[in-house]
């Protein structure tokens, strides 16, 4: 499984994208999450605020319950902030 | 039209591409976006836009056919840039051609501020107090969702 990070996820776990292969008890978005926060203290700390970050599943949003496959492109990242002026 | 490059795009150039793409249409509304001089009342020197390209590409393309399901437009550009800019480069081109100009108008707006909440682009700033990441504006979520209220 693909994961890849950006803006300051990417800062704290200190990659932009790396392939993992998680246990078969991590089914959904948000067990992947919890899994990859054990990987080291930088993924500990881009995960530590949930509510600042989003995540797509296969460059779609996906929600936290989202199931995944094996061959699933997961991302994650904070809220977008793309366009300009307010 | 969707394009995300890193190059700066000419707005003159491309008002006569969606002119061309949208022969017919009784006008054009054109939105450009920069890259503002002051945030939070720092200057800033600079900002880079980080972006997902294949999400980026996809969720442009997406909020492109919401705009032509809820408009009747002739043509459609959308241009996002990322990387290292300046105070006053363009950052960002909406253009919407319809053969009137209260859509043309109503999609060029909607265009914007959906893309501000759905596309995947990230700002980091610099200025003289370091670099950061800019926060998501709440504000924007709820500019976006008044045109889920429109739908109707």
């Amino acid at each position: 499984m693909k994961v890849l990070y950006f803006a300051f996820l990417r800062d704290r776990t200190g990659t932009g994208e790396e392939t993992v292969n998680p246990p078969p008890e991590v089914r959904t978005v948000g067990e992947l999450v919890a899994w990859l926060s054990t990987r080291s203290q930088g993924h500990a700390r881009a995960f530590a605020e949930m509510a600042a970050v989003r995540a797509a599943v296969n460059q779609e949003y996906a929600r936290m319950d989202r199931v995944l496959g094996p061959d699933d492109e997961v991302a994650f990242f904070p809220p977008v902030t793309g366009g300009s002026g307010r | 039209m969707i394009r995300i490059q890193h190059e700066d795009f000419d707005p003159g150039a491309e008002i006569a591409r969606l002119a061309a793409d949208g022969a017919g249409a009784g006008g054009l509304c054109l939105f450009v976006g920069l890259v503002r001089d002051m945030a939070a009342g720092q200057p800033i020197a600079a900002m880079t836009l980080e972006h997902y390209p294949a999400m980026a590409e996809r969720e442009l393309a997406r909020i492109e056919a919401e705009a032509r399901s809820r408009w009747p437009l002739r043509a459609v550009a959308v241009i996002h840039r990322y990387g290292r800019l300046e105070p006053g480069d363009r950052i960002v081109l909406v253009a919407t051609a319809a053969d009137h100009r209260g859509h043309a108008f109503d999609a060029c707006r909607f265009l914007i501020d959906w893309l501000k909440t759905r596309a995947p682009f990230w700002k980091k700033e610099e200025t003289p107090a370091g670099e950061h990441w800019v926060a998501a504006r709440t504000d924007d979520d709820e500019t976006a969702a008044a045109w889920d209220k429109t739908r109707e």
